[in-house]
């Protein structure tokens, strides 16, 4: 790095670069002697940004690793234990029915995510270009999780919550929304898809702004209906954006815990207890770091599975029109 | 006009009303919420209770926001449906501002210099620290929590502003990204011309790349903003102390110790719109950008 340069120089602002010995011969073009002086620059310019990802990301994440090894409770040092925690964790029926439970909400909340959330693009896309529509449409990606569960524990409130009113109103039976055990998860999902809806909508709608209008027209030559456009056109050009998507969704949905922090904190009697929160309260409810660290690994692993699944399956690289 | 062109126009006219009925549907479900936060928040909890389902206020009041400003007695605040206990969001607001504000300063500012770098300075190595840098994006923030947790504790840095910004603050791989994508589509002519004339490579920097980068630069404060604002999980592990805590965190509390048989409803709502009124605030401003950068965001 700093080994073409002269020792002891003056200040860093360049002479004309033509005067400075070097290869350059004048030109201030790629490695002229416009750059003499770049490196030390450089390393300042990102010493900042070098330190945050050696401090806060590299080492945390191997330091996660080893502690996923060991027996730690933060107040004493950790002491290793080899593979016990995983050997735990395969034999651990807490952990497996989190898990469970995580890919039941995971399942649930990305297909209706995904499906709302591309008919909405369709709509949009083929109906208004404004705005203010897309930007009421996002309205609940801008405010935090835990505000939206808020409302949310409030509107599906088994008393006076306004839904169980409309359904009531309707001639239907009230719903015990977040605190039975079969709707803890569909309705956390709900409050999910509301929450991400617009955000997923908007990316999808961009992704259709791509697509030249030409395409349609010579469909509609064809004789083809606005709904064999759409499945015969629109979903393989947009399957670049849709896999981008749905990874995205797919491991947001995996970590979900905001939302089941505010609204149920994992019960009834588990029914929502997912992985983020079982991690969170191994690490912070029984000081099990060890433990917690292994299960976070656990996550990734599975994540990392998953997208790659999901990569290969909807082949992100090429979009075709051939279906 | 032949009779098989009308029809097909009537048809699309059906599908397109569907259309119209699907989208107002849509913005129906997601605005209401925003409604009935309003409408709560101006209700008595015992009108609240006596008729649930007025779609005005309920016994109209400001009581619940004085209720959560911490403005109102306790007799006030009791004879509203309160629990009398007095909640004051008015600092966990300034703590909000503070740990959004720094964060994102920081990260941006931090983030732009180092995309300079990358972007236009040569220097051996850049591409292999740069590609090292793009590694992170595949690291979820599961594995990273818990270790930064017990870092910050042994830093000495819990409950502290510093403990909350730090690790967030330094290094942003995909900020790195998207402003050296940006700076790197840019004409580099006007910067050549100025260094030829002797001017710095810091005076270049910010006198001429900055603004010129300003575009993106705005947009990834924004977006940085509203993802500190609403920030959660992370300042609820390094902070157990009101004095640094952020709204978010209030609120929880404030939902969690509700009592179960009859939470304050309508305080709740009135907490809630304080959180998120700063949101739809950027919103009315930056509407637009906010959305043209998530499209932007896919597309990528």
């Amino acid at each position: 790095m700093a080994l073409l340069e002269t020792p002891a120089r003056e200040t860093r602002p360049p002479q004309p670069a033509t005067r400075r010995r070097g290869r350059g011969r004048g030109a201030v073009n790629v490695n002229s002697p416009a750059h003499r002086g770049d490196a030390r620059l450089a390393w300042v310019l990102i010493a900042p940004s070098l330190i945050g990802f050696a401090v806060f990301a590299v080492y945390p994440t191997l330091r996660g690793l080893y502690l996923s090894f060991t027996d730690f409770a933060v107040l004493t040092p950790p002491a290793w234990v080899g593979f016990d925690n995983y050997v735990k964790l395969a034999s651990d029926d807490v952990f497996w029915s989190a898990l469970g439970v995580t890919v039941y909400f995971v399942a649930l909340s990305v297909t209706m995510s995904l499906a709302v959330s591309i008919v909405t693009a369709a709509v949009l896309h083929r109906l208004t270009s404004s705005t203010v529509i897309r930007g009421l449409i996002i309205l609940p990606f801008l405010i935090s999780a835990v505000v939206a569960a808020t409302v949310w524990a409030w509107m599906l409130d088994a008393q006076l919550g306004i839904v169980n009113i409309a359904i009531e109103s309707l001639g239907g039976d009230g719903v015990r929304f977040l605190t039975s055990r079969e709707w803890a998860i569909p309705s956390i999902a709900l409050i999910n898809v509301w929450k991400q809806m617009g955000y997923t909508s908007i990316i999808i709608f961009a992704g259709l702004q791509t697509i030249p209008p030409t395409v349609y027209e010579a469909g509609r030559i064809d004789g083809a209906s606005e709904l064999q456009m759409f499945r015969r056109l629109t979903l393989p050009l947009l399957r670049p954006i849709l896999a981008l998507v749905l990874v995205l969704n797919v491991i947001g949905a995996f970590q979900v815990f905001d939302i089941v922090q505010v609204t149920t904190k994992g019960g009834p009697a588990n029914a929502s207890n997912v992985l983020q929160m079982l991690i969170y309260s191994k690490a912070f409810g029984q000081f099990d770091f060890g433990y917690a660290s292994a299960m976070s690994f656990a996550l990734f692993a599975i994540l990392l599975v998953i997208t790659f699944l999901q990569m290969r399956l909807l082949r992100a690289n090429e979009s075709e029109v051939s279906a | 006009m032949t009779a098989t062109a009308t029809r097909r126009r009537r048809g699309w006219t059906v599908g397109k009303a569907a259309a119209w009925t699907y989208l107002l549907g849509v913005l129906f479900v997601t605005i209401f919420p925003f409604y009935w936060i309003l409408r709560t928040a101006l209700s008595d909890n015992y009108a609240l209770m006596a008729e649930p389902a007025s779609l005005l206020p309920a016994g109209f009041t400001w009581g619940p926001f004085r209720r959560v400003l911490g403005l109102a007695t306790t007799e006030e605040s009791i004879a509203e449906g309160g629990s009398g206990a007095s909640v004051e969001l008015g600092h966990f607001l300034v703590n909000s501002v503070i740990y959004a504000t720094l964060s994102t300063a920081l990260i941006v500012f931090f983030s732009t210099i180092a995309a300079y770098a990358f972007a236009r300075l040569h220097w051996r190595g850049r591409d292999l620290v740069f590609s090292l840098f793009l590694t992170a994006l595949m690291v979820p923030g599961i594995l990273t929590l818990l270790p930064n947790f017990v870092l910050v504790k042994e830093l000495g840095l819990l409950n502290t502003f510093a403990g909350m910004i730090l690790p967030g603050s330094l290094f942003s791989a995909f900020n790195i990204f998207f402003l050296r994508q940006f700076m790197l589509g840019l004409s580099t002519e006007i910067e050549e011309a100025a260094l030829l004339d002797g001017a710095g490579r810091l005076r270049v920097l910010f006198g001429i790349t900055l603004p010129m980068t300003s575009g993106p630069v705005i947009t990834l404060s924004i977006l940085g903003f509203i993802g500190m604002w609403n920030d959660y999980f992370w300042p609820l592990l390094v902070t157990s102390d009101e004095s640094v805590q952020p709204l978010t965190l209030a609120l929880a509390v404030f939902k969690q110790s509700s009592p179960q048989a009859q939470p304050d409803w309508a305080g709740l709502m009135a907490a809630t719109l304080v959180a998120a009124l700063p949101m739809l605030a950027l919103f009315m401003v930056f509407g637009k950008r906010i959305v043209n950068s998530i499209g932007f965001s896919g597309v990528k």
